[in-house]
């Protein structure tokens, strides 16, 4: 397998593999990190690519392994990341930053949630993979996806309410 | 659309049973100017999920090509190289010619003509046997000593 080829197979879901592992790990550095790192054990393992019934759920999963020992070691080392990455929305000023402030509500709340959730909330909603492929990813039984999924979205929009509420109810 | 169908649509999302085409139905409406007043956040919800959508990596990766050295081929290498220090080192073979030969077979008839006469010599003077012979018939004369030695002891 050539470096051409690789690329051709890699370049469509390398910025999954990339969302996801910024939705564990937060920072974007690390994310990056970690995507490399994610691509570089399929490089090296590209004798056995044809072998891989899927190519891109084999990475998302390698991805979100990768992620979880990743957070395991920080947390053993007791380092915390804090991070806040700042997007531009060309929306009039008052409302940009409105919009902003609820975006980084929306954030803060995923943030929050455990690392299962996180994953399903961020392979459906944002990926838009469907229950079969995401349960074959995150080693789960579909329902179990369904209802963690069920579970995120219902979180989601308590907290947001609440903090839109806040101090009015 | 209707907005009773989207709150429709909102309940099936929370209990995860919406596919993925009402799921882009709702980012649709959701990213309207104009919601209905109580939906309002569920606008923050969805818009964060179609920024986050966006967000690529560019970080480039270094795929190094470097060749793996092959230790099938290396320990072939190493055994011919092996075999050539042997071959090269062993000690040299003595190469006969027709000359050692003819020595060889010189030598040999000299030393049996030599061993002829000398077992013929031997032969002649194998009289001397009996010289021994004639010693051990006159072993019973040891017996004259013992009736000697008891009237001694007596």
């Amino acid at each position: 397998m050539t470096q051409s080829e690789f690329l051709k197979l890699v370049m469509p879901f390398k910025d999954k593999v990339f969302r996801l592992a910024k939705r564990l790990l937060v920072s974007r550095e690390e994310a990056e990190d970690a995507t490399q790192e994610v691509l570089l054990k399929l490089w090296r393992n590209k004798s056995q690519i044809e072998n891989y019934k899927n190519v891109e759920a084999f990475s998302m999963t390698m991805t979100k392994n990768f992620c979880l020992d990743k957070l395991k070691s920080k947390q053993s080392q007791n380092l915390k990341i804090v991070h806040s990455n700042y997007q531009d929305h060309n929306v009039a000023l008052q409302k940009q930053i409105e919009l902003n402030d609820s975006l980084q509500w929306v954030a803060k709340i995923i943030e929050d949630l455990p690392e299962q959730q996180k994953m399903v909330v961020q392979l459906r909603d944002i990926e838009q993979y469907d229950f079969d492929e995401i349960a074959k990813m995150l080693d789960m039984n579909p329902t179990a996806v369904r209802v963690a999924l069920s579970r995120a979205r219902k979180i989601i929009r308590e907290k947001l309410t609440n903090t839109h509420n806040y101090g009015i109810k | 659309m209707v907005l009773n169908n989207i709150e429709k649509l909102l309940e099936k999302y929370e209990n995860g049973e919406t596919t993925l085409q009402e799921e882009a139905q709702l980012k649709d409406y959701f990213s309207q100017d104009t919601v209905a007043p109580h939906l309002e956040y569920y606008k923050a919800i969805f818009a964060y999920y179609v920024v986050n959508q966006q967000e690529t990596f560019t970080k480039n990766v270094p795929l190094n090509t470097k060749k793996k050295i092959n230790f099938k081929w290396l320990s072939v290498a190493a055994v011919a190289v092996l075999m050539v220090g042997i071959y090269f080192n062993l000690p040299k073979q003595d190469t006969i010619t027709e000359a050692d030969r003819l020595a060889y077979n010189q030598a040999k008839s000299y030393l049996s003509l030599v061993s002829q006469t000398l077992n013929k010599g031997k032969a002649q003077v194998n009289y001397l046997d009996a010289i021994t012979k004639a010693g051990t018939q006159v072993d019973y004369l040891k017996q004259m000593e013992s009736p000697i030695q008891r009237t001694i002891k007596k």
